[in-house]
């Protein structure tokens, strides 16, 4: 293919919004969700019978749509119909639904479930689905360019490049009121700003946090799988903003289709002059690679990341200096969030203002969850921010799935902590999450119903925190192993009011003195579950004998 | 450039760069540092060195924060020497109550830490790890069950020194450190320069220590000890006695080693004279005469010829002379005191 000018990347995009549509287009999930719940068999079932039957109808793969719990997910749509969702499919329903719905035209209601469509709205409203970051996932083909180029794909880099300049696009990230989105929220305008102005002229590169790790989290995963030439735009955005000629994708290495398809993208992106040499004619050079994280859960952490890109032990080093300063190879390097820099080309396009709109507060536009636990429906969702953790869970997530009442939300994953019910309505917001001794964390929603216990759940997240310790700083490395065995022994039923002291204690000590944002935030989820749920604590003491 | 900020209190005018720490200094207020070494980089590893500021709070490393314009920090205050107290205490869990037989026993920066903490129990519980002696290269000698992680060995033994030898080997809790690959130390590049040992807050990395040999030996009748000093140990050694630094003593160290028992005290600096005439006879040669390449480097240090050795292999032969160790000429005394040269021992002193 060749090389994309500004004016042929319009010109495709009109050729390809042009051409016919065939008569039914069939959509089949096939994220590592869709393919783990059984999607390739679904796929191939599919292809069979429309090539058996002869059927004009495209068949697509497309990313995750968000709605996990019913994959393998199909969607038809046949003439130019509102598409028709089905969850579950089995091969052996995916025959009928091919038979019925894309043959016969008649929708199997049996298997329907509630599509994208209806769960998302077309105006930002709190309480109901809105897709910024998402809005490819499930959608399109993520290994087809045309497909992203059709849905707008590239006319932000466009724009960026031909028509703003590097301030521009800051003001409007300053307008739009971005924040970053792995977890601790700085603004994403600050951090590019610092950047850029950061040694003008030298050798700086851009850095894609793909090493997402929290247990139960998998917003990252889902995006790079299901839209990848968006992260792509956001890197060369962000590249071309700060001065660097250089993007680097880092990836945990257990995500191997993340991986394939960011690969793929980048091929693509580079074969038409997105990437590379001469960016659409515009005279910018950029190109992006993909290093592979090895399994560190503190390699999110962006000096340990960069650490771990360079070959060397992934520990955290103290900042200042940050990499603003001194980054990758001692240059000037800016680590930003896979969701964030999916959000760069819609506020480039749409603008700043619009995405300011969405939220409230200084929390702005959607956040992308994994809700997972004790729901009825689990899965990726995106809401405006603002929106309460009662709607996320009881309106859009169909509430508990055992239909017991709720205990607590868990945000954040092991820096987190627990929301008990009674605070359910706290608006989804970096600050009120903050409040309740939580963070928004990177999107992990762990709901918990009436039968779960609170000691039990914080010690699986402590177990985590400590088991991914670096081991460089001794209030983390030792700190979260005694915290641990004082847990166990009151989990055995052997402890007494003393050990929950000394556990307030090696808190603290954890909190003020380690290095890294993990050993600081690593006692989170035990200090919300004594904080709002002590009784289960004390209940399982050891009655103080008396001397 | 200078940055202006106020300790405690305290206004103060530092060099753009300056630590915290360092900083601190300057106005008489000592915080509590223990990964840091004074002669190598932060390693931040420790978190004792804590300080507040005050603006925002916040707790940072004095260590390896350099000190900001306007910035107003409190070093002292009840929760940051709770915490300093905890961290110490931390580390006190995790390492060996072995004091009394330690070699770095009141020596030790760790037991002096605890000692300004009033540590004197604590209710953490004690896991220390179960892990071997390394003592392969009988140079020095690698405890890592008394290993705290500070980092200071491998970052003198990697940034330093250039060997890379030591390094973190697992992660968290289970840290520690070892030679890549698991490996002895002997089968490890190390060159055996001490600098770990030398730098190492605890008894984690001592010198080998030859001593209970050496007695052992002087106390079989059936043995001929001997014994040579070398030539900086005589005036090193004052010190450890009371003696003003820089007190010659080397009439005091002949008539000590004697009464402990050596039959002949032998001094380096005569085999030091000899080396120094062959390599000078062999510079000249290669100099003068065109007999071998140029140059010609000389150390009787042997860390420094192992370094050579392993590093730079292809300019070994050319550059070391033939001779360039002042050993004890073994066989030539055994002949003149008529001692059996099986029956002889030899023990020498370094610094």
């Amino acid at each position: 293919m060749p090389k994309f000018t500004p004016a042929d990347l319009d010109a495709h995009k009109a050729k390809l919004l042009a051409a016919t549509a065939k008569k039914a287009i069939i959509k089949v999930g096939l994220n590592t969700c869709g393919d783990a719940a059984g999607a390739q068999p679904v796929m191939a079932a599919i292809k069979e019978e429309v090539a058996k039957a002869g059927l004009d109808a495209q068949i697509v793969k497309t990313g995750c749509s968000g709605m996990c719990a019913l994959e393998p997910l199909v969607e038809v749509s046949v003439g130019g119909a509102a598409p028709t969702q089905y969850g579950r499919v089995t091969v052996e329903a995916a025959r009928e639904i091919v038979e019925k719905h894309v043959k016969g035209g008649r929708v199997v209601e049996a298997f329907k479930v509630p599509s994208v469509g209806e769960m998302s709205s077309e105006k930002p409203v709190p309480g109901k689905q809105y897709r910024i970051v998402l809005r490819n996932c499930g959608v399109i083909d993520p290994e087809s360019l045309d497909e992203y180029i059709a849905r707008d794909g590239y006319q932000a880099t466009k724009q960026a490049l031909t028509a703003m300049t590097p301030e521009q696009v800051i003001s409007e990230l300053e307008t739009s009121g971005l924040r970053g989105r792995g977890g601790a929220g700085f603004p994403t305008f600050m951090k590019w700003k610092l950047t850029r102005a950061s040694r003008p002229g030298e050798q700086k590169y851009i850095i894609c946090n793909g090493d997402e790790g929290d247990p139960g989290a998998y917003m990252d995963r889902s995006v790079l799988e299901g839209d990848p030439h968006a992260v792509i735009e956001g890197m060369i955005i962000g590249g071309w903003v700060i001065g660097a000629s250089q993007g680097i994708f880092y990836i945990r290495a257990e995500y191997p289709l993340a991986i394939e398809r960011i690969e793929k993208a980048i091929k693509q992106a580079r074969a038409n002059g997105l990437l590379g040499k001469n960016i659409l004619g515009t005279g910018f050079d950029f190109d992006c690679e993909i290093r592979l994280g090895a399994g560190a859960f503190v390699c999110g952490e962006e000096t340990a990341l960069i650490a771990s890109i360079e070959g060397l032990r992934g520990t955290p080093r103290p900042r200042p200096p940050y990499p603003a300063q001194k980054g990758l190879w001692d240059q000037p390097s800016m680590v930003n969030n896979v969701e964030t820099l999916a959000n760069i080309a819609q506020i480039v396009l749409r603008g700043g203002a619009w995405f300011g709109a969405i939220g409230v507060g200084r929390s702005k536009g959607t956040k992308v969850f994994a809700v997972t636990g004790k729901v009825k429906v689990s899965g990726l969702i995106e809401i405006p921010m603002g929106t309460t953790l009662r709607q996320v869970v009881m309106d859009i997530c169909g509430g508990t799935s055992s239909g017991k009442p709720i205990k607590a939300v868990q945000t954040g994953g092991p820096s987190g902590g627990l929301i008990p019910e009674n605070l359910l309505d706290t608006p989804i917001t970096y600050e009120d999450l903050g409040k309740l001794g939580s963070i928004m964390g990177s999107g992990g929603m762990i709901v918990m119903d009436e039968s779960d216990n609170t000691v039990e759940l914080s010690r699986f997240y402590l177990d985590f925190s400590v088991d991914e310790s670096c081991g460089k700083c001794a209030p983390c490395r030792i700190g979260g192993t005694q915290m641990l065995r004082t847990i166990d022994k009151i989990v055995a039923r052997k402890g007494t009011a003393a050990d929950i002291a000394k556990i307030r204690r090696i808190a603290l000590t954890m909190q003020r003195g380690s290095l890294c944002a993990l050993g600081q935030t690593t006692p989170n989820p035990v200090l919300s579950a004594l904080r709002y749920f002590e009784s289960e604590w004390t209940e399982r003491l050891v009655p103080a004998t008396k001397k | 450039m200078t940055v202006k900020a106020i300790i405690n209190g305290i206004p103060i005018e530092v060099a753009e760069g300056t630590s915290i720490l360092e900083a601190a200094k300057k106005v008489s207020i000592k915080i509590p540092a223990l990964c840091k070494h004074p002669d190598l980089d932060h390693t931040a590893a420790c978190g004792i060195c804590i300080v507040r500021i005050k603006a925002t709070g916040r707790t940072l490393r004095a260590c390896c924060t350099p000190l900001e314009n306007g910035m107003d920090i409190v070093t002292h205050d009840p929760e940051i020497v709770n915490v300093r107290r905890g961290i110490v205490e931390m580390i006190m869990s995790k390492h060996p109550n072995e004091c009394v037989t330690c070699s770095r026993n009141q020596n030790c920066e760790l037991q002096t830490m605890c000692a300004d903490f009033n540590i004197e129990r604590s209710d953490l519980d004690n896991i220390v790890p179960d892990l071997p002696l390394d003592e392969t290269t009988r140079a020095v000698t690698l405890d890592p069950r008394k290993c705290i992680s500070c980092g200071r060995c491998i970052q003198v033994c990697q940034k330093d020194q250039n060997v890379w030898a030591l390094t973190f080997m697992e992660r968290g809790i289970e840290t520690r450190i070892a030679p890549a690959g698991d490996i002895s130390l002997a089968e490890s590049p190390c060159v055996k320069c001490g600098q770990c040992s030398a730098h190492c807050p605890t008894g984690a990395i001592v010198e080998y220590d030859e001593g209970p040999d050496v007695w052992q030996k002087l106390m079989d009748p059936e043995l001929h000890c001997v014994v040579q000093i070398a030539p900086a140990v005589r005036v090193a050694i004052g010190e450890a006695f009371g003696f003003k630094p820089g007190t010659n003593l080397t009439g005091k160290i002949y008539a000590a080693l004697r009464r402990m028992g050596f039959k002949a005290v032998f001094d380096t600096n005569f085999g030091a004279d000899l080396t120094i005439l062959e390599e000078g006879t062999e510079f000249v040669e290669r100099f003068a005469h065109g007999k071998g390449e140029l140059p010609l480097i000389t150390s009787c240090c042997p860390a420094w010829v192992d370094f050579m050795e392993k590093y730079s292999a292809p300019c070994r032969r050319p550059t070391t002379p033939r001779r360039s160790r002042p050993t004890p000429r073994r066989s030539t005394w055994s002949r003149s005191c008529r001692a059996r040269p099986k029956s002889m021992r030899s023990s020498a002193t370094t610094t």
